[in-house]
């Protein structure tokens, strides 16, 4: 297998956390409201589904609660920052700290401990063309994933949801007058957010290393923060992101395997370089940022 | 009534669009009743106020910039886009208020958009529309486009609200009007049968201050120049300003007229030296002979240079800030700085000097400027700037929001300034404000600037030709 294969092959299973989360974000983005939180609630989601696989609860149950685990969590952030009108930055900061002491907490007795995977789903034909085939043999997380970003992109650009969600984070005060409950679709748009990334962080422990060891998400929270802004808010390019993402830390792996001799920090800490440079790239053309931008992002609405 | 046109005419801080917010839904009354097609009714929301057959036009308008038009309409009325579509272009050809429907909303005109909230309270076939300070924003043949709009609707039995502050509007097109005043009725009657002189004496309480254009005085030296300078907005949603030329000398006051949104906001950043020019174009401007495109607002302020921004609270003073805090702001230079420490006393009094020569109404020097009403926040800005006894004086939009008192006095202020050698350009979309002021007018339309007209041989006419441009849309 070459490196170009190999990467190909695990680039969309690498992808998988960040785009889920990253999605996520992006619709609690959209209604206004910036968690800072993401990182902290994927890995309270990621230590819930371990040990309820690790139980025997099953991958799906294993989601099911990982996923709510998070949309609690992130409901606490609503509360403070919908309900009291708290600083957005500083709370979602806490709540993601209290996140990643929770998930240390629960997975204490799990540490080091290993959970079979899923099996991979296999597209007959094509998985066996060269150098693309791998592409075509993905674990089934990572195929609803490819079904999930398009109906989401069509819920945003073209229902009266995604235009009441990006009205709401453009002008709540305008949404509201003309009768709409803001701080209602602002808790629902978190409370999704908190969900994705749930169900980020369990497919992160459960089926893409399937093992817990306390700080496993390794800031894969904060990428896919900043993968948001590195999309401009917009489905399609967060996806492209988090592929790009994907291949990147798949790179430094095989950059190793080839036996280039690169010190593995160094080769770690690539996505970080990465998100770095493109975050500068994309924001230098500010006609982009202030077309797709969300006028009312991280400000607390009160009537 | 049935298809009344009926006006509720107030100064600002008169209980007008309060009133018009206890109808809508916005608010609730503490106690009384709203009476609706001869029933007592309460109204929750503004839902419930549509589902009655309510419509609103809001002064700052409620539409999403980033939508399009029919977008913006879907979020108050059923239906698919296409449907709607068509019905927004019937609507328009219907009313006169044609406008694209799949047009980005941030691409349009002041005008258009307000045709598109319009039609928005339209779409649901509303029995009452209320329309708050709908010409304030608007050029003077778009007001006439509207009236027609609002006397068509009203022979369709359309019921409306006009609330306004502009005497000869409602003269012209109301049928009915109650005057408010400092929260309280204080006349209900029909504008055609009374002359403004009167209306206004219902309205402020006490006889309308009248104010004739000051006598030209000897002007002096040129204090700002520009020379056609232009600069490309990086903001989608700014203007590009193209070939501004335009000078002021010692001794007179020139106004630059046009409905905002055209380039004003982009204008006053390179004159106040809040937007850095590029390169080629730093020798454009020039303040008392000096090159000034290098230079960034302090600087220009040692030169002799006062500025008095749009945005009161936030530009024009920090409103969390005591107003002595916020006299150090521009006037540090006056002795109230030594050594890197701020001398309290001198600032103090500084700030009461300002407080007393410009009548602002506060508790005192210590009161935060957030807290002051709009009109003597203003008179404490521009006292603050006078007292540093400028060679140039730059406003944007001085009189915006304030009552009619305060920008009479306001006025005054700034003639006797300009007779004592002070060169003075203003920006104002208020014709008024700009006919009793102006020794000199200039339209600043889509980022292009007219040729100067004397206001003394110009008419309101004129100047709405100029604002309208040479491209004939008249929004």
């Amino acid at each position: 297998m070459t490196a170009i294969e190999y990467i190909l092959a695990g680039m969309l299973a690498a992808a998988t956390p960040f785009l889920l989360a990253a999605l996520g974000e992006l619709v609690a983005e959209r209604s206004g409201v910036l968690n800072l939180g993401v990182e902290g609630i994927m890995a309270l989601g990621a230590a819930v589904g371990f040990i309820t696989v690790y139980s025997g609860g099953g991958h799906a149950m294993g989601f099911v609660f990982g996923g709510l685990s998070g949309a609690a969590l992130s409901l606490v952030f609503a509360f403070v920052v919908l309900g009291l009108h708290a600083n957005q930055v500083a709370t979602g900061l806490a709540i993601g700290i209290m996140g990643l002491g929770l998930s240390a907490y629960l997975g204490k007795p799990f540490e080091s401990f290993t959970v079979t995977g899923v099996g991979k789903i296999v597209v007959p034909g094509v998985v066996d063309l060269p150098l693309v085939g791998g592409l075509f043999r993905q674990d089934i997380v990572v195929w609803l994933s490819l079904i999930f970003t398009p109906a989401l992109w069509y819920v945003l650009k073209h229902t009266k949801l995604g235009l009441l969600l990006r009205a709401v984070g453009e002008n709540p005060h305008a949404a509201s007058a003309i009768g709409y409950p803001v701080l209602l679709i602002r808790l629902c748009a978190v409370a999704f957010g908190g969900l994705m990334a749930g169900i980020a962080g369990a497919y992160a422990s459960t089926i893409y290393t399937p093992l817990w060891a306390d700080g496993m998400i390794a800031g894969r929270g904060w990428i896919a923060v900043a993968l948001v802004v590195f999309g401009t808010w917009m489905v399609g390019r967060v996806f492209l992101g988090a592929c790009l993402f994907g291949a990147v830390s798949l790179g430094g792996i095989a950059a190793q395997t080839v036996g280039l001799a690169i010190p593995s920090q160094l080769l770690a800490s690539m996505p970080y370089v990465v998100t770095i440079i493109v975050l500068g790239i994309i924001s230098s053309n500010r006609r982009l940022v202030k077309l797709n931008g969300i006028a009312s992002l991280g400000e607390p609405f009160e009537k | 009534m049935p298809g009344a046109i009926h006006a509720i005419l107030g100064e600002n801080g008169a209980g007008k669009s309060t009133l018009m917010k206890l109808i809508y839904g916005v608010e609730t009354p503490d106690e009384g009743t709203i009476t609706w097609m001869g029933e007592a009714t309460q109204i929750a929301s503004p839902a419930a106020a549509r589902r009655l057959g309510i419509g609103m036009v809001f002064q700052h308008f409620s539409l999403f910039e980033t939508l399009t038009v029919v977008e913006n309409v879907s979020l108050l009325v059923p239906g698919n886009k296409k449907d709607l579509a068509e019905r927004i272009l019937k609507l328009g050809r219907e009313f006169g208020l044609e406008v694209d429907p799949l047009a980005h909303v941030y691409a349009l005109s002041v005008g258009e958009r307000q045709r598109v909230e319009i039609i928005r309270c339209l779409m649901v076939d509303p029995k009452l529309l209320i329309l708050d300070e709908p010409t304030s924003v608007l050029p003077p043949q778009a007001v006439n486009q509207l009236f027609e709009t609002l006397r068509r609707l009203s022979k369709r039995g359309v019921s409306i609200l006009f609330i306004s502050h502009k005497l000869e509007e409602i003269r012209s097109v109301c049928t009915h009007a109650t005057i408010l005043r400092s929260g309280k009725i204080t006349g209900n009657v029909t504008p055609k049968d009374f002359d403004a002189h009167v209306l206004a004496t219902m309205m402020i309480g006490r006889d309308m201050p009248h104010l004739s254009p000051a006598e030209p005085v000897k002007r002096g030296e040129k204090q700002l120049e520009l020379t056609g300078l232009s600069l490309a907005a990086d903001d989608p949603f700014g203007v590009s300003l193209e070939d501004i030329s335009l000078h002021v000398h010692a001794g007179e006051i020139l106004g630059i007229a046009g409905v905002s949104g055209n380039g004003q906001a982009e204008l006053a950043a390179v004159i106040s030296g809040e937007t850095p020019l590029p390169k080629m174009m730093q020798g454009r401007i020039a303040m008392h002979r000096h090159e000034v495109g290098a230079l960034n607002p302090a600087a220009r302020r040692k030169l002799g240079f006062a500025f008095v921004p749009e945005d009161r609270l936030g530009q024009g003073a920090v409103p969390e800030l005591s107003l002595v805090k916020n006299a150090i702001l521009t006037a540090y230079l006056q002795g109230m700085v030594q050594r890197g420490m701020i001398r309290r006393g001198r600032a103090e009094t500084f700030a009461r000097d300002c407080i007393a020569e410009n009548d602002v109404r506060t508790p005192g020097p210590e009161a935060e400027a957030g807290s002051l009403s709009g009109g003597n926040l203003q008179k404490f800005i521009i006292g603050r700037e006078l007292m540093l006894e400028p060679k140039l004086l730059f406003l944007n939009q001085p009189t915006w929001g304030v009552d009619i008192g305060a920008a009479t006095a306001i006025r005054r202020r700034l003639i006797a300034l300009r007779n004592a050698g002070c060169a003075i350009l203003v920006i104002s979309e208020d014709m008024e404000d700009l006919f009793a002021l102006t020794d000199y007018m200039q339209v600043l339309s889509k980022g292009r600037l007219s040729a100067r007209f004397t206001t003394s041989e110009t008419a309101p006419e004129d100047i709405g030709r100029a604002m309208i441009g040479a491209s004939g849309d008249a929004a």
